[in-house]
């Protein structure tokens, strides 16, 4: 029953009535974060490669369309905790994850889960922009395909609107069918973005998805990821301590005590920015450490 | 100083050693065999135990025999690389017995494969001296080089598409189909002319298998000649036949020229749609 609710609408035609529009409009902040429902909780999540410790005991909760941002230094596990949550830590053989992830109340360990259906509600975007080596259009019209879109109007329209979403429409729509990798670093990273958002995920995991893009580009991101808020709920690793400041309503804090990165401190933006509770914390965030 | 000129002069040395052997041979078969050269040569039926006529049936022999060997190697070797690469884990104990057999393969003399395909096709699976015999010979000769250029293709794909096809909730067999392939096509196509290049070369393992009747085959049952057994046959059984060989000779080697012209202009081809558009 409770799996209804991670199944998206895979074919609006079918709920009539019921479509869900891409197209977010005009920039707006998102709904107020005061009164938080839980998306995601994670509960005492350890993770090793091999008999390395990666991270340990890691608890928080991820509440629906907010931005939450995770800081901390490099090798801290942050990249770790974020592909734990769609385990895309499948994909590494030596790669022990413990610890529970409840997504919608449902476990996402259960061997009943579908982890491909799980990874199209949680979507991710990697550091460096990682179009696949075909067309613009291609980019995004082949998952969709995988996932039993292929009506080319119905995809088209999908294509025109998610490019849209992240303002790549007007630089693109004359070249659609132009290699993606031909595109600059912020296009393309705009276009991985627009790729996930093709396929309505509830979750976007970021990780340090400006890092790698030029000052214009990466403001131009961010201010996408801004506009993203509400619809989406986005968990971004980030760097940048003054982007986590601007962007997120929520932080969280990791540290490596103990050759493992662990969780220091996690609560609302404001508060880990302006009265951190862990020394540690307002060291990183003043800048004396780290 | 010195010591550079020393180098400079013992590379432009070996350079042109090297080159050299590959001038001579050519221009010695050219010198022998360019006056029997003519397009009748090329399709006429030998006379006179080759001393006369041409090569035709042979080159209808040995084309089959290739494609027999590539159609049937080049699905196998795909099939196994996608296991080795995508499916199975680097450490596996069931991979690694694949590898290490393949590496002996690789290294077993081809006459070894001639009397095992005289043994196994032509008397166990009783196929006889055939087309059929010698074809399935040449493809478990190839089978090694072929699956050691596919998989080492399809490793050299970035993995990071592997990664971001994953995170879009695509199978592997998606990502493989989409991506991994066509990004490791040129290797692919590079490895299959290594494969065409080894097999039309061979002798050995065609000996004892397809056999050296010299007439037009009328069916993959019947006992073709190779062009390389019969340059092998006109230059050790057939007094006289000395200038024919080296035609054929010099047939082969501009088969191979051909082959490998083709193969990098394919692989630069895929390289550049690749990059400009799929």
């Amino acid at each position: 029953m409770k799996s209804l609710l991670i199944e998206p609408d895979r074919h609006p035609k079918d709920h009539p009535g019921q479509e869900r529009s891409y197209t977010l409009g005009p920039l707006q902040a998102g709904p107020p974060c005061c009164d938080p429902q839980t998306l995601l909780s994670i509960k005492n999540l350890s993770l090793s490669y091999g008999s390395t410790p990666a991270l340990k005991n890691v608890s928080l909760d991820i509440y629906q369309g907010c931005i939450t941002a995770l800081i901390g230094p490099s090798g801290c596990g942050k990249t770790s905790f974020l592909s734990a949550l769609n385990r895309l830590t499948d994909m590494i053989p030596t790669c022990n994850v413990s610890g529970d992830i409840h997504f919608h109340g449902i476990n996402i360990h259960d061997p009943k889960q579908d982890v491909l259906n799980l990874r199209r509600n949680i979507g991710m975007i990697f550091q460096k922009p990682l179009p696949f080596p075909v067309s613009i259009r291609r980019n995004i019209e082949l998952p969709l395909r995988e996932h039993g879109i292929d009506n080319p109007t119905e995809s088209d329209a999908i294509v025109q609107q998610v490019l849209s979403d992240v303002g790549l429409w007007a630089e693109v729509k004359d070249r659609l069918n132009a290699p993606a990798q031909a595109l600059s670093g912020g296009q393309q990273q705009r276009l991985c973005i627009a790729r996930a958002l093709a396929l309505k995920p509830q979750v976007l995991l970021m990780d340090e998805p400006c890092s790698a893009l030029d000052p214009i580009s990466s403001a131009v991101v961010e201010d996408l990821i801004q506009r993203l808020r509400g619809r989406y709920t986005i968990v971004i690793v980030t760097h940048n301590l003054a982007q986590a400041k601007r962007i997120a309503n929520y932080a969280g804090f990791f540290w490596v005590s103990d050759r493992a990165g662990c969780l220091i401190e996690f609560g609302q933006c404001k508060q880990i920015f302006e009265s951190p509770q862990h020394e540690l914390t307002a060291a990183y965030v003043n800048g004396s450490r780290g | 100083m010195l010591k550079n000129r020393l180098a400079t002069l013992l590379i432009w040395l070996s350079v042109i050693l090297i080159s050299a052997v590959f001038v001579v041979l050519v221009l010695d078969l050219v010198r022998h065999g360019w006056a029997e050269l003519s397009l009748a040569y090329l399709v006429d039926a030998p006379l006179d135990a080759g001393r006369g006529g041409g090569i035709g049936p042979i080159m209808v022999s040995t084309g089959l025999i290739l494609a027999l060997t590539i159609s049937v190697a080049a699905p196998l070797s795909l099939a196994t690389a996608v296991f080795l690469t995508e499916f199975s884990s680097k450490n596996s104990v069931f991979s690694g017995i694949i590898k290490r057999s393949l590496d002996v393969l690789a290294s077993v003399p081809s006459i070894v494969f001639g009397l095992f395909g005289n043994a196994f096709f032509c008397v166990y699976l009783g196929l006889g001296f055939s087309i059929l015999s010698g074809g399935l010979t040449l493809a478990c000769m190839v089978l090694p080089i072929l699956i050691r250029t596919f998989s080492e293709g399809l490793r050299a794909a970035p993995d990071e598409y592997r990664l971001a096809a994953a995170a879009l909730g695509l199978n592997r067999a998606a990502a493989l189909r989409h991506f991994l392939l066509p990004t490791a096509t040129p290797a692919l196509i590079a490895g299959l002319m290594l494969a065409i290049g080894r097999a039309i070369a061979e002798t050995a393992a065609l000996i004892f298998t397809s056999g050296y009747v010299d007439r037009m085959p009328d069916s993959l049952m019947d006992s073709g000649r190779a062009l390389s057994i019969h340059i092998y046959d006109l230059s050790m059984n057939v007094a006289g036949g000395d200038s024919h060989a080296n035609s054929a000779a010099l047939i082969l080697i501009s088969l191979l020229f051909m082959i490998n012209t083709l193969s990098s202009k394919l692989a630069y081809h895929w390289m550049h749609k690749r990059i400009t558009c799929l």
